[in-house]
């Protein structure tokens, strides 16, 4: 008797949850694994990793203190003006989130499929696809953090932080790394070779110059303004803008919904690349 | 071989290893598989050490545990000097040897190997097959691959000739050679211009099987000497002429009608 | 019988058996021939792969001028810009991204290629064995940056006009004087390159060299709002010079003393570049 059985079209749920979170009992704990793998690995180049994390520094001062002195005040949300610095704090911080996250959910997970061939081996062992990508996400929402700290601790101490509620800007910002991590992951499955990292160029430079980050949306002619909207950084920068200066307001929670279910799909995306990569 | 690990879904029959069905119970019979795959996949910018650390915990096993059966896997593949260099500059051999090690952080109940020592210098070779063939006494079942006839001759108990994915035959060496070739051969070199012509002659002198490849022809007997003296005694002198016993390879030939690396 | 050797007739015997003619050296051409030569291995690997990377040099600066220039420069001109000379911001900001872009072609193409040459592609290790020397590795790698350099300033330039972001004849000059600025940055950068044995420390010269220089050096906001304690290390970059020449240039306030000073400051950078190169070119690729 002779059947054809395929990881794609599983018989039941429980053979298909098999299949992409591997044998742990808890779903998921072998990502645990993958990320300590991570941090071994990185342990030996921290000063390479935190570098990074110096760029939107840089901005905050250069943009920030020095263009913001010939700007003076911006209005802010809730239509109170600010200090242009003020303003833009928030923005790089969600910038610093999208950056940690970057690298290590495209560059090195490419670096990791393709040269290193690290995948093939860790699917050799009862670790599945789905926690291979769970471990790829959660180290890069790792790293975001470990950039979007410090920022945070400058912008405390330039007495930039105005309100109690800035201490949810960490949640927000991990929440930014997680969408941007599982977009990128996902993405990074689909690239065939170096030169497609032109379009994480191509996307990450508007995404983090246009998305009101350095200037109000009001800027934009309302055409623009409504595709801007779309931009996930768009909508973390809001987020964190008005947590950062006081200003909750329920439409944060639909907002942090967008982020939310963006990263779910990228999860469930890279997931089964992964596996149709790797387990045929 | 990827069907066998748990990681490829298999194409048409039924496949069932320890038990259990490799679609549905994939991860949990990989945790009782050690796989030694064709490409070293180390991480070569941890150390040796690391690298089964972080192999061990793929599996779920403690911290000290698997520190114990590190050093005493060290100890088994002869790396423990090499123990906290990084894997990147170590020599083929010892990255194979590596990779065996880490295969067995798990005790598994088999072990597959891809050409295990494919590309590996004469050497280390033999340290290879020293390891496995203790590894076979002590009761782990290795399923393994290869293109080199003597290290099937010296490991495999059962051997299994495939050609095109199809089973050409099973047996134990010693059957496959009794059963498909003669005991000796003898192996002929003639200027290329009267190779073809000799050829033709020499094959109304035997009754047995005799080949022309690209470069010799092969003359299968039960007494090669006594073949090469009938040869010559018909007025034909070859250039180069050389008698030795059968092999797996002959084996291959007859069944298959190529020659094993083509 | 003695054995006779003589290159000059091109003839060797010794003692029984025929006569050996060796053939003379051929002569090797002298300055920046071999040079070009190498230069145009470069302009055919070039046809291979401009498309990979003919996108993010064109629209990468379009970018900024749009975000800095228009968008920040709503919010700048709002507030009134007699601190910049009285021109809008995008016409202040505009020569400093040409130039920020020629310095960023510049500093990656003199790191990541000539790191590739000796330890990835090894097109430095191949092209040793030919009768190139390192010098002419060296000058053939940086004739094909100044091209690329070239090919991006002229872009921007037109997009530039098309904007109506120059206000002065002057502009004309603003294509030599961005190459020169690049050739300034990408001959001692190839020069350090070269001689660098893993790639951890190119990534720090981009985070922690051309980020801060490019965002400091009078590009987003003249050098007068720093501090007065940093302004000297600001005049005293290459970046600066380019800006403040090129911002001259396209806004048609050129002073011949200090236009003098920029140009002469990064023409000795790139005298220094040149003769290092040929150093550390040498001791990399023949030691």
């Amino acid at each position: 008797m002779s059947r054809v059985a395929t990881v794609r079209s599983p018989s039941s749920l429980y053979s298909f949850a098999s299949a992409f979170f591997g044998a742990s009992s808890l779903p998921g704990k072998a990502a645990l694994r993958l990320i300590e793998r991570h941090a071994r690995f990185y342990r030996r180049m921290w000063l390479v990793v935190l570098s990074g994390a110096v760029e939107p520094l840089f901005y905050l001062f250069s943009v920030g203190v020095g263009v913001g002195g010939l700007i003076g005040t911006v209005t802010g949300p809730g239509g109170v003006p600010v200090p242009y610095k003020t303003f833009v704090a928030p923005g790089l911080l969600a910038v610093s989130a999208l950056n940690g996250a970057l690298n290590d959910s495209t560059f090195n997970v490419f670096g990791r499929l393709k040269w290193e061939k690290l995948y093939d081996a860790v699917l050799a062992t009862p670790v599945g696809p789905g926690e291979v990508a769970l471990g790829e996400i959660g180290w890069a929402v790792l790293r975001g953090l470990l950039y979007s700290v410090p920022f945070l601790v400058v912008m405390a101490a330039l007495g930039l932080i105005t309100s109690p509620w800035a201490l949810l800007a960490l949640p927000g910002a991990a929440l930014i790394s997680f969408a941007v991590a599982a977009v990128g992951v996902a993405c990074t499955t689909f690239m065939r070779s170096w030169q497609d990292f032109e379009y994480v160029v191509l996307v990450s430079v508007p995404l983090f110059l246009f998305s009101g980050t350095f200037y109000p949306l009001s800027v934009y002619p309302h055409v623009i303004a409504v595709i801007v909207e779309w931009s996930p950084l768009y909508q973390g920068v809001v987020i964190l803008r008005d947590l950062v200066l006081g200003y909750p307001s329920l439409s944060l929670l639909w907002r942090a919904a967008y982020l939310l279910l963006l990263g779910l799909a990228g999860l469930a995306v890279a997931g089964r690349r992964i596996a149709r990569l790797l387990l045929v | 071989m990827r069907m066998l690990g748990c990681v490829s879904p298999p194409t048409q029959g039924d496949l069932t290893i320890l038990g259990g069905d490799p679609v549905r119970d994939g991860a949990a019979i990989r945790a009782r598989l050690g796989v030694v795959p064709q490409e070293d996949t180390l991480d070569n910018e941890l150390t040796v050490r690391e690298n089964l650390l972080v192999y061990g915990r793929y599996f779920g096993l403690n911290r000290k545990l698997i520190a114990e059966r590190t050093d005493e896997l060290l100890d088994f593949v002869q790396l423990t000097e090499r123990a906290d260099d990084q894997v990147d500059p170590l020599s083929g051999g010892m990255k194979r040897r590596l990779t065996i090690a880490r295969s067995l952080i798990n005790s598994p109940d088999i072990l597959i190997l891809d050409e295990p020592t494919t590309g590996l210098d004469p050497q280390a070779r033999h340290v290879v097959w020293d390891r496995l063939f203790r590894l076979k006494q002590r009761g782990v079942t290795l399923i393994l691959t290869t293109h080199y006839m003597d290290e099937a001759e010296q490991l495999c108990d059962r051997l299994v000739v495939m050609d095109h994915g199809e089973i050409a035959a099973e047996g134990t060496p010693r059957e496959l050679i009794a059963r498909y070739s003669t005991p000796e051969v003898l192996e002929l070199r003639f200027p290329p211009d009267v190779q073809e012509a000799a050829f033709e002659k020499i094959k109304s002198l035997t009754s047995e099987r005799s080949e022309l490849t690209a470069d010799r022809m092969l003359l299968y007997a039960a007494d090669g000497d006594e073949l090469l003296a009938r040869v010559r005694a018909a007025g034909l002198e070859p250039v180069g002429e050389f008698v030795r016993r059968s092999t797996l390879e002959d084996v291959f030939l007859q069944l298959t009608g190529r020659t094993l690396v083509d | 019988m003695t054995s006779t050797h003589s290159l000059a007739n091109g003839t060797a015997s010794d003692g029984p058996g025929p006569a050996v003619t060796v053939r003379p050296l051929p002569a090797v051409p002298g300055g920046w021939e071999l040079a070009v030569r190498a230069f145009r291995c470069w302009l055919v690997m070039y046809r291979r792969t401009w498309r990979s990377s003919v996108w993010s040099s064109v629209l990468g600066p379009l970018f900024y001028l749009g975000a800095m220039g228009y968008g920040l420069g709503s919010l700048v001109d709002r507030n009134g810009t007699a601190a910049l000379g009285g021109v809008p911001y995008v016409v202040f900001v505009a020569p400093a991204v040409l130039v920020v872009q020629a310095m960023n072609t510049a500093i990656s193409n003199a790191m990541f290629p000539v790191f590739g040459g000796i330890h990835w592609n090894k097109i430095y290790v191949a092209a040793r064995a030919t009768m190139l020397r390192p010098a002419d590795i060296y000058r053939g790698h940086l004739l094909f940056i100044a091209l690329r350099i070239a090919m991006n300033s002229a872009c921007f330039v037109v997009i530039m006009a098309a904007f109506g972001l120059i206000k002065s004849v002057w502009a004309v000059a603003l294509l030599p004087a961005s190459v020169l600025l690049g050739f300034a940055f990408a001959a001692p950068v190839a020069a350090w390159a070269v001689t660098l044995r893993t790639q951890t420390p190119m990534n720090y010269v981009v985070r922690f060299g051309s980020i801060p220089l490019m965002l400091f050096s009078g590009t987003f906001f003249p050098v007068s709002s720093l501090p007065g304690w940093l302004r000297p290390l600001a005049y005293a970059t290459p970046l600066w010079h380019g800006v403040a020449l090129c911002r001259a240039l396209s806004t048609g306030t050129v002073d011949a003393g200090a236009a003098a000073i920029h140009v002469g400051y990064l023409v000795v950078m790139a005298a220094i570049g040149l003769w290092w190169g040929s150093r550390t070119y040498y001791r990399r690729l023949y030691v």
